[in-house]
């Protein structure tokens, strides 16, 4: 035990490099990944075929890619077609485009969730498309879609360590390179755990926060 | 102000508007009964545009209804609808509810919107509701922010699709209570109905609608009293007395 908490001070400073960059991509790709998926989400309920199976399709086509695939096409196979990106670039890209597929589907199901005849209501009073959206099905989507966006974010936080497979130095890769250099596989991937895991329980807390206002009404 | 030409409506392999001719001209109270599924509501929803039709024509204030031309919004500005389950935004507070449409849609200015919105309310014996959810009303009240909606468009006409059949029946009399003010106002009404009492005291001219078609249509009085179809014979017969 005396040689963990030895080795933990010793590691922890290069551990939390890793840790700045494994936030950074998390949030970038989340970002990125609700962005889009609310773009998908949006051509999904638009009305208009041709946007609607776009969409469709574009989603079935990002849902059947491994995420790892994702990220060596973007990393490897994109400078070939004259697309240079720095490696954390590519992560975000790949892990928020991934993303983006589960996102729309979640938010097409909160959408799809809101009682007709509120859309009714709101053309009734002449409201157009966007309008009905933006003041109208938007908003009371979010309740619904927020319990499920929690649970991604926390899906997103742990694939982030798949960024190691094309050199983001961030939690996983580091955790990797001390323990091959240093042996001490117990005690760092120990480490590496718990501090997933602490990052991971505030998210839980959140989910658990929204469940219970998504249930209160 | 609203005209119907031979208008025809399916869904599916089912046509439920089999040629429909009407007019409601300004100010007047047109109420129309008949059975479940005979087509009455699709007839107010064709109105306003919430349901496309596949043949004739609709004119409201001499503007074609095409739910798909651009002009709708103008068509629904100037006739409102009054829904049977309200649908009210929850997210909302009332008040909120009623100047939504005169924020949003027609840009009025802010105070002018919210001052209106109020008197409206006042006027639906609602202002002390102003702040509330509509969760937390009853659903006499949340129908009178419904019509209190429906007014603050400041519409030429407003359409009623059933506005008493999802309460419970004390409530009712609230709600018809302000409609029928409203109709000593002037407002020009088109009320799909099965509350015979309020149109025969309230309406000018009553349509009896079976199978997608106007079957007999009249005076209130006259066609409520004396109905001379025998099928609108039948339908009042169980309508006024179901033992």
């Amino acid at each position: 035990m005396k040689g963990f908490w030895h080795d933990a001070a010793e590691f922890f400073p290069i551990l939390m490099s890793g840790v700045a960059l494994t936030i950074i991509v998390t949030i970038g790709s989340l970002l990125l990944s609700t962005v889009l998926g609310l773009i998908w989400a949006m051509m999904r309920v638009s009305g208009i075929k041709v946007l609607s199976m776009l969409s469709a399709s574009l989603i079935n086509v990002i849902r059947g890619i491994p995420i790892i695939v994702l990220l060596f096409y973007l990393y490897f196979v994109m400078p070939d077609l004259g697309v240079t990106l720095s490696a954390l670039q590519a992560a975000i890209l790949g892990l928020g485009i991934a993303y983006s597929a589960y996102q729309a589907e979640n938010f097409r199901a909160g959408i799809e969730a809101i009682d007709k005849g509120q859309i009714e209501a709101a053309q009734s009073i002449g409201m157009g498309w966007w309008l009905t959206m933006r003041r109208v099905v938007l908003p009371q989507a979010v309740r619904i879609v927020l319990p499920p966006y929690g649970n991604v974010m926390i899906m997103m936080l742990k694939d982030s360590s798949q960024a190691s497979t094309i050199t983001v130095a961030e939690l996983a890769l580091q955790g990797k390179l001390i323990a091959s250099s240093t042996f001490k596989n117990t005690n760092v991937f120990t480490m590496v755990a718990l501090m997933y895991l602490t990052m991971s329980i505030p998210l839980i807390l959140l989910v658990r926060h929204f469940e219970k206002r998504a249930g209160k009404k | 102000m609203i005209e119907l030409k031979d208008v025809h409506k399916s869904f599916g392999q089912n046509e439920v508007l089999k040629g429909i001719t009407a007019s409601v001209q300004k100010g007047e109270v047109v109420c129309i009964i008949g059975p479940s599924g005979s087509g009455k509501s699709t007839i107010l929803r064709c109105i306003n545009g919430l349901e496309s039709y596949d043949r004739g024509e609709i004119s409201v204030e001499g503007l074609k209804v095409d739910r798909d031309a651009s002009s709708i919004v103008k068509v629904r500005t100037q006739v409102s609808m009054v829904f049977q389950r309200f649908n009210l935004f929850p997210h909302r507070t009332v008040l909120e509810n009623v100047v939504e449409g005169p924020l949003f849609v027609k840009r009025e200015p802010r105070t002018q919107a919210l001052e209106r919105g109020r008197a409206l309310l006042a006027q639906v014996g609602l202002a002390e509701k102003a702040d509330a959810h509509p969760p937390q009303l009853s659903g006499g009240q949340q129908q009178r922010v419904a019509i209190a909606r429906a007014l603050a468009m400041q519409p030429k006409a407003i359409l009623f699709d059933e506005p008493t059949s999802a309460l419970d029946p004390e409530l009712v009399g609230d709600v018809l209570g302000v409609m029928r003010k409203l109709a000593d106002d002037g407002m020009t009404m088109v009320v799909v109905t099965h509350e015979m009492g309020f149109a025969r005291d309230v309406a000018d001219r009553v349509l009896f609608i079976d199978g997608g078609v106007i079957v007999e249509q009249g005076p209130a009085k006259t066609l409520l009293n004396q109905p001379q179809h025998p099928r609108t014979q039948d339908f009042l017969r169980r309508v006024l007395h179901p033992l």
